[in-house]
């Protein structure tokens, strides 16, 4: 099955194109990591074009969609998500939702990204590459984060620790998603609602009194 | 033959609008609205208004094609609005425009949401009589626009120079302790109250003001003021005459600036749009001037005054009539996207 795997948590966008073996096997046919800041929406399709002519497959080839969910900065997050959500309804496509962090480095790591705000996204993985702890977002310097680091290099002073250079990656997105593109009933029924891994709620608060225009 | 079916999507606030038109036919307008959510905070929230679309909108796109009785592979052409707007609101409609429309591959179309006010009375009362000129005045919006070919050229001749119409609405009926938005329930008390009970200025209509431009800030403080000495003064508040004078005072400037426009440039249509455009005492009032000038009005209704997707699929379907070339692959979102740009190329 031919899987097209999209992530716009980071400012770096990625489109892959990978074909999946139900021996869960992992072949990455085309990828395009595009440093694109906040012009994710200007670039995403063009960059999903451009990995699918790489493969040599159209969108009618696809068999499923995966996406990272986050953690990262909401409105470049959203352009993903809400890309996969309407290039699979409008194909017909299962989609799937996984954490974008499972998709940076391997191993036993703690991965790091930029969650502006001086502070970072994070989440800790075993030897085997199961994640033990995070998502979760927090300043560097605060945290008792173990090490080694992978991700966002620039954090490396405020944690004290070398960090691994490591972005998000289609092999990466497809580890993730590989236990659930094996299950049978991938392509019966709706597929669930994709839901952002936000980890912060909305930066509003209620006026709890207006103040009169006047002053008295 | 029959003519493009559009699919028009529109996010630029907090309104998660899906609608399909083939030519100037409307099949359907399905829309999601976060307004709820926002009322606690006075004022739409971005970032809240963005987490709705995004839960919102396949969900929406479904109703849409339903309503409309036809499969995602009937639609010819998607237009989006690409600003003005919420930036992380407008990003999440252009994402999911792109995506359909290379999905189903087929043209894009990334539109000026205030065009797409005036496209959508087309869908009512038929082709635009042109030049028009319309009135655009809504919770994020109050401009008075040339529109010589809806397609092709719009001409900005006015704008507000502070807040928009809506917005002192929604300011005014906080003073009055009426919930938010603000138009209806003015407009609701505004009906046993007497327009002329209070005089609240008139922004920007001295002799050497600006002759398009609107300024509401200093009413919405004016009325604030008056209502402030009342409640210091220990003495009620005449709710009522207050609605309805502070309305009075908006609808006048508006359609006074709007008829003089007209005469100026020689226009005899005028196109109402946007929330305030449902306001009662604006179309009454808007009625009179014109029917007295020998202006022909035209104001779609309440429904679709307000933002919706059939609006974009309006202006979506206008310019692919008129041949006007589809959006660049790498089209993004413009917050303040002029005017003067009706397709984004
Ligand atoms: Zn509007």
């Amino acid at each position: 099955m031919l899987v097209l795997a999209l992530d716009t948590a980071t400012p770096t966008l990625l489109a892959g194109v990978a074909r999946w073996s139900p021996g869960g096997e992992v072949e990455v046919l085309a990828e395009r990591a595009v440093p694109s800041g906040t012009r994710h929406a200007e670039l995403l399709t063009p960059a999903i074009r451009d990995v699918l002519a790489d493969a040599g497959v159209t969108l009618a080839d696809l068999g499923a969609v995966v996406t990272g969910l986050g953690p990262g900065p909401f409105t470049g997050l959203r352009v993903g998500i809400v890309t996969a959500a309407a290039l699979a309804d409008a194909r017909g496509l299962p989609v799937l939702g996984v954490c974008s962090l499972d998709a940076i480095g391997s191993g036993a790591r703690t991965v790091v990204t930029d969650a502006r705000r001086k502070e970072v996204y994070w989440a800790t993985y075993a030897a085997d590459g199961a994640r033990t702890d995070g998502p979760g977002v927090v300043r560097p310097e605060a945290a008792e984060l173990a090490g080694p680091f992978a991700g966002d290099p620039a954090f490396a002073d405020r944690l004290g620790a070398p960090v691994t250079p490591a972005e998000v990656t289609t092999a990466g997105l497809m580890r993730a998603a590989a236990p659930r593109l094996a299950d049978p009933a991938l392509s019966d029924g709706p597929a669930a609602p994709l839901v952002p891994l936000y980890l912060r709620r909305p930066d509003a608060t209620p006026p709890t009194s207006f103040k009169p225009v006047t002053t008295a | 033959m029959t003519e493009p079916l559009v699919l028009g999507f529109e996010t630029s606030c907090d309104e998660t609008g899906v609608g399909l038109v083939r030519g100037r036919t409307l099949l359907s307008d399905a829309l999601a609205t976060s307004i709820a959510e926002h009322e606690r905070f006075g004022g739409v929230v971005p970032e809240i208004a963005s987490r709705a679309h995004l839960e919102a909108m396949v969900p929406t796109v479904h109703r849409a094609l339903a309503d409309a009785g036809v499969r995602a592979s009937d639609v010819d052409a998607v237009a989006v609005t690409a600003g003005p707007g919420l930036t992380g609101a407008l990003l999440v409609g252009l994402a999911a425009a792109k995506a359909y429309a290379l999905a189903l591959d087929v043209p894009l179309y990334g539109v000026n949401h205030l065009a797409a006010h005036v496209a959508v009375d087309e869908l009512q009362h038929g082709a635009l009589a042109e030049p028009s000129l319309a009135l655009l005045v809504s919770g994020g919006h109050s401009s008075l626009l040339l529109v010589p070919d809806l397609a092709r050229e719009v001409v900005p001749l006015g704008r507000t120079v502070d807040d928009a119409a809506g917005e002192a609405f929604d300011k005014v009926a906080r003073v009055l302790g009426m919930p938010f938005p603000g138009g209806p329930p003015i407009d609701r008390a505004a009906r046993d109250g007497d327009g002329s009970a209070i005089a609240f200025p008139r922004g920007l209509t001295g002799p050497r003001d600006a002759p398009y431009d609107f300024s509401f800030s200093g009413l919405k403080t004016a009325v604030a003021r008056w209502v402030e000495a009342r409640q210091r003064a220990g003495e009620p508040v005449p709710v009522a005459d207050v609605a309805a004078s502070f309305q009075e005072a908006v609808a006048d400037v508006l359609t006074a600036k709007a008829v003089r426009a007209c005469r100026d440039h020689g226009v005899d249509h005028l196109v109402l749009g946007g929330g305030v455009a449902a306001n009662s005492r604006l179309r009454a009032l808007a009625e009179e001037r014109c029917a007295a000038a020998g202006i022909v009005l035209r104001v779609p209704s309440p429904r679709l005054c307000t933002d919706n997707g059939a609006m974009v699929a309006a202006l979506g379907s206008r310019l692919v009539a008129a041949g006007v070339a589809p959006s660049a692959p790498d089209l993004g979102a413009d917050s303040s996207l002029p005017i003067e740009v009706v397709g984004v190329g």
